[in-house]
């Protein structure tokens, strides 16, 4: 599916601009987002050392453990397949936790620390596993309390309201993430 | 009150980690300094290993921007867009929101300046902003850092998602707003 949608964008971007006659523009594009994408890899090195770098000291000290501890009822009812105290249930719930408060740059690293967690667990190493689209499906449905961003932007360019939109953005993220959680329980038997 | 608590929230949250993940480690007997390098290490490894991934959609994305396809699929998409209740000057969000964080970002960023942020437009763009994540890039992302090729019933079932939150997004805010 990614497969297709892929090369669809490509496509379309060099059919349509090449029927305009600027079949320019799609070297240019091609080249400059191919640099633009190792700059912004390049610029997530930084705060995902920092942040590994805690969360190893956080790992460490047991932390992870006692918040998974905490937790693991609710987790272990998302996340069925994962083991008891296993770690990847604690990071999974800081992921959540990172993003209910707008804090995607945190969420971003513990995700991947639990997506490799996951990883040892799967049996089959070149497909997801359950838990790997559960965690993933909830990541995209972005379910958020505090829109940091959002209310950053809106106070920052003079707004007279700038949580007017929480309660309403709150509303609209449970739809999103209801509905995947449902279609993902629904789906991943089948496929 | 609530934008108070938000913003020193936000100001705080470093601040108060930096200083009590190493406290902890300290009293829990944590050699704390070897285990934020051994971290930082992985973080290296990781970004690297994303990169190929980021690379792959951010090109798809700007071939097909750059070329004038999405403003084509935008245009053509209007008559509906009127029909629903969305204002067009939304219209591009939408597509662009489950493909790019930033890019997102930056056309909420653009609407809000154009428009206002207290006009309906301005409240729109916000809730569409804020109703899901950057799907295309967590599914990359995600399924990239472990090298998972097959994603099963992930992207349709993401997108479904996001649809759910747009129309849910829309919906109240032609209520409320």
């Amino acid at each position: 599916m990614l497969n297709v949608i892929w090369y669809l964008l490509i496509a379309g971007g060099v059919f349509v601009a090449s029927s305009r006659g600027q079949v320019d523009v799609v070297t240019k594009a091609a080249l400059s987002s191919a640099n633009q994408a190792v700059e912004t890899a390049l610029s997530l090195v930084g705060v995902m050392c920092l942040w590994l770098g805690l969360l190893k000291i956080a790992e460490r000290a047991g932390l992870v453990a006692s918040l998974a501890k905490i937790l693991r009822p609710l987790a272990r009812k998302v996340f069925p397949s994962i083991p008891k105290n296993h770690p990847a249930l604690g990071n999974i719930v800081m992921n959540i936790a990172a993003n209910l408060v707008g804090m995607g740059s945190a969420a971003t690293p513990l995700g991947l620390l639990a997506m490799k967690e996951l990883q040892q667990l799967n049996d089959t190493p070149d497909t997801a596993s359950d838990a790997m689209c559960t965690l993933v499906l909830l990541n995209t449905s972005g379910l958020t309390l505090i829109p940091a961003s959002v209310i950053a932007l809106r106070a920052g360019l003079g707004s007279s309201d700038p949580t007017a939109t929480v309660g309403v953005t709150l509303v609209a993220s449970a739809a999103a993430t209801f509905c995947v959680v449902v279609l993902d329980a629904l789906f991943r038997r089948r496929c | 009150m609530f934008l108070d608590i938000v913003s020193s929230l936000s100001r705080w949250s470093m601040p108060v980690i930096l200083f009590a993940i190493p406290l902890y480690g300290l009293l829990r007997g944590v050699d704390v300094y070897g285990a934020f390098v051994e971290g930082a290490q992985e973080g290296f490894h990781l970004a690297v290993r994303i990169l190929p991934y980021m690379l792959a959609i951010f090109v798809a994305l700007e071939v097909f921007r750059a070329g004038g396809a999405l403003a084509l699929v935008v245009n053509s998409l209007s008559p509906v867009s009127s029909f629903l209740g969305v204002p067009g000057e939304v219209v591009p969000l939408v597509l662009i929101r489950p493909l790019s964080g930033s890019g997102a970002l930056g056309v909420t960023a653009e609407l809000l300046r154009e428009w206002g942020p207290d006009s309906f437009v301005g409240k729109m763009a916000c809730t569409l902003q804020g109703s899901t994540d950057t799907t295309f890039f967590i599914l990359t992302i995600y399924f990239g850092s472990v090298n998972v090729r097959k994603i099963r019933h992930c992207l349709p079932v993401a997108l479904l998602g996001d649809l759910a939150g747009f129309a849910t997004a829309i919906f109240i805010c032609n209520k409320f707003f």
